[in-house]
């Protein structure tokens, strides 16, 4: 465990120094899990890969959860007004309309069945939308196909963002003890930048007994079981080491979290992803 | 990584090679393209005055009402360092002034602006008062690249404000630092009526900065709004309620008022008309155009769609006349009273526009109930015989023209009516002489003014005193010009 946070300190050091004598580069080293075993890079325009992704439909009444559980405002489809690749970018956008009771739609991809992996280092590089109520997030949560339920199951958050913090992000994970409000999380605040005028990239790397979270190259974040006891008083159990997660991105409006949109949100908002690459370290 | 380093190196390299070759062979360009830069120096006040005139603070005229005795620093009060500027807001009675305001001017040339965002400074307040107005770009000449936010709360506790640079691209040499005003608090009502409070206010750290954390440009001229309106040939408008809105750091929306040189107007059809980089509109042919606007590359919300049917026909000149046998009140073809006023009283809903069609000012007064024109002191009218008043009706259905005289009596003083030496009384033109889309040249004797008002006088006013010729409709809509006394 020290050496391994040792080798990646180790690396943002150096990272930094080449960052500083090379000017913006959007490639980091933070992270030293390199072998990749799956990405997309969205480069078939007007095309979403099922074999990688599917979509969750609705405003989550289907799956016994309406407004997703957190009173969130969107309809989500498969429209290509609200997902579809352009450019090389996979571009979800919250669009403000009457849709099937629903006052705003937007999309929620994610990869349960196709790419799923226990540990690895999970990254994408993404521009994120602006305005209250938009709530964009790239997460993870665990298989649940042995019929095990939230929050037993886990979740890692390896980014969030509510519209109104233009220049922050945080990482979270839940678990039994520390789950919704009682999440366990951690907010990083750009350096004289934002989240919508440019790509970022937001990933975790994951291994037994840790869950490392990073932007660009900064390494901001460290959870390990130690820290959920501590924070839980000792109720909270790691569930990070025992099963596969899968993916999930998405562009949420309103909903507990972020508030309803107001008068200044400007319509429609687009997250643009360019790639989410997963890697394993070739050991666990 | 080392394969862009090495890209880099050789980039430099023949840049380098391009920029020998063109000093060596170029001389001609090389002489004349020596483009003049000027200091990017960021900080405007810190402890003290950074590269301002000697004179600091310049603010604005006296005789408006400024007070120039609230300006000052305080070494006992700073965000950072040990001195701040401080604002002693006078309140509305104050005999000093009724409020504080002026400018900062760079002591040089002016500054290089580009490379950065926004000014930003910190300030608090000794109540939560609200300050009208913070901005820069000003200097007391053409303010041509001014730009103006208006009405920043401040806290008791020191809190940062950003005046977001519309496009930095524009200030290559920039006088005006800084720019603020402030009234007095009121904390009864929300009108100026001399109740308001004085307050003190401290500004420290000011200065240009280089935010990467301001973005989401959204202009807007026209205040957004889509118009259509239709106009004459030969006529000028301004493109006018120019804003832009950026998203802050904290998520709020910021908007400013910049000057029309931040913006790049352009007009769909320039046979039609023209805009100019002061956004003025000119308006050459006729046909139809769209007039929009785009800032730093980004198109504005709202625009104006012109129909413009052919040239304004003008009222007939009216004839010379002997000085001592006039007294104007709004013609080209004579002196006026002095500092005519389009609308000294009117009701809520008329629209009034002047507007300067080949050098020959008229007025219009779409949908009017009421409306007074009046002007500095009073004048005699009894040596006159007539009032001359040209009209054009511009609506349609049964149209309704009053022309109403108000006479503010021996003490030359508005004292209404009720009490008080003052009288009037009104003339209404019948109808059927009004006529849609044509001069009326219309002469009415100066005895004819015998009709009570709505307002309450009684008609055939005294005539050595008048202060107000007034226009009274049914909501119709006149273009009005040449309204004068005069004698036979």
């Amino acid at each position: 465990m020290n050496n391994n946070l040792n080798r990646i300190i180790g690396s943002l050091f150096i990272s930094c120094l080449f960052m500083m004598g090379c000017g913006t580069d959007d490639t980091q080293t933070v992270a030293t899990f390199n072998n990749l075993v799956a990405e997309d890079n969205f480069d078939v325009d007007g095309e979403i890969d099922t074999s990688f992704w599917n979509f969750d439909i609705g405003d989550g009444s289907e799956q016994g959860i309406p407004g997703w559980g957190n009173n969130e405002l969107q309809f989500y489809t498969d429209r290509s007004e609200n997902v579809t690749v352009e450019n090389g970018f996979l571009l979800i956008t919250a669009q403000e309309e009457d849709f099937n009771g629903a006052q705003y739609t937007s999309a929620r991809l994610q990869t349960k069945g196709k790419i799923q992996q226990r540990y690895g280092r999970f990254e994408a590089r993404i521009r994120l939308p602006f305005g209250q109520g938009m709530w964009p997030a790239f997460w993870l949560l665990g298989d649940d196909s042995d019929g095990s339920v939230s929050p037993q199951i886990g979740e890692i958050d390896i980014m969030e963002n509510t519209g109104d913090a233009p220049t922050e992000i945080f990482g979270t994970v839940h678990g039994p003890g520390y789950s919704g409000e009682n999440s366990i999380s951690k907010k990083y605040t750009l350096v004289n930048s934002r989240v919508d005028t440019g790509f970022h990239i937001y990933g975790i790397e994951w291994g037994p007994d840790y869950i490392n979270y990073y932007v660009d190259n900064v390494l901001y974040y460290q959870v390990t079981p130690e820290d959920v006891d501590e924070e839980t008083d000792g109720e909270g159990e790691w569930v990070f080491n025992d099963r596969q997660f899968y993916i999930i991105l998405n562009l949420a409006v309103g909903g507990n979290l972020p508030g309803s949109p107001n008068e200044e949100t400007v319509f429609p908002q687009t997250m643009v992803v360019d790639y989410v690459r997963v890697y394993t370290n070739g050991i666990n | 990584m080392k394969n862009i380093k090495h890209i880099n190196l050789k980039t430099i390299c023949s840049l380098i090679l391009v920029m020998i070759v063109l000093s060596g062979c170029d001389r001609d360009l090389s002489d004349e393209a020596v483009f003049a830069t000027f200091p990017n120096t960021a900080d405007i006040f810190t402890d003290s005055p950074i590269g301002l005139t000697d004179r600091f603070f310049i603010s604005f005229d006296p005789a408006l009402g400024a007070n120039t005795e609230a300006f000052g620093t305080d070494d006992d009060v700073a965000y950072e360092g040990n001195s701040s500027i401080r604002i002693d807001v006078p309140s509305s009675n104050d005999p000093n002034g009724s409020f504080v305001g002026g400018i900062f001017l760079d002591r040089g040339e002016g500054r290089d602006l580009t490379g950065y965002t926004a000014l930003s400074f910190w300030a608090r307040g000794s109540i939560t008062a609200t300050i009208g107005l913070v901005g820069f770009g000003t200097d007391f000449e053409e303010n041509k690249f001014l730009v103006e936010r208006s009405n920043i709360q401040l806290s008791t506790d020191w809190r940062k404000y950003i005046v977001p640079i519309p496009d930095p691209s524009k200030l290559i040499q920039e006088s005006g630092m800084f720019v603020f005003s402030a009234g007095g608090l009121d904390i009864i009502d929300s009108v100026p009526n001399g109740n308001e409070i004085g307050y003190t206010f401290w500004i420290d750290e000011l200065r240009f900065e280089n935010l990467g954390t301001i973005a989401q440009l959204r202009p807007a001229i026209f205040s957004g709004e889509d118009l259509i309106e239709q106009g004459f040939v030969g006529s000028t408008r301004l493109v006018t309620d120019l804003g832009a809105t950026f998203n802050a750091p904290t998520g709020e929306d910021i908007t400013v008022g910049p000057a029309p040189s931040y913006f790049d107007f352009s007009s769909s059809n320039t046979n039609v008309a023209f805009v100019n980089e002061l956004g003025l509109i000119q308006i050459v042919g006729e046909g139809t155009t769209t007039i929009t606007g785009q800032l730093n590359g980004v198109l504005a919300e709202g625009s104006l769609s012109l129909e413009v049917l052919g040239s304004f026909v003008g009222a007939e000149t009216p004839p010379e006349r002997d000085s001592s046998d006039v007294i104007s009140i709004f013609s080209d073809a004579y002196t006026n009273v002095n500092n005519l006023n389009f609308a000294a009283f009117n009701d809520q809903n008329v629209q009034i526009e002047t507007q300067n069609l080949n050098g020959d000012q008229i007025v219009t007064y779409d949908n009017l109930s009421f409306v007074g024109l009046g002007w500095d002191g009073t004048e005699d009218v009894s040596g006159m015989t007539h009032l001359h008043v040209d009209v054009q009706l511009s609506s349609s259905a049964n149209p309704a023209f009053t022309v109403q005289l108000i006479d503010f009596g021996p003490n030359n003083t508005d004292d209404g009516t009720q009490g008080g030496d003052d009288t009037g009384g009104g003339f209404t033109i019948p109808s059927s002489e009004l006529i849609e889309g044509a001069w009326v040249g219309i002469d009415i004797p100066i005895n004819a003014f015998t009709e009570a008002t709505a307002g309450g006088f009684a008609g055939s006013p005294n005539l050595n005193n008048i202060a107000r010729v007034a226009l009274v409709s049914n909501g119709s809509s006149f273009v009005i010009d040449n309204v004068y006394f005069y004698r036979e």
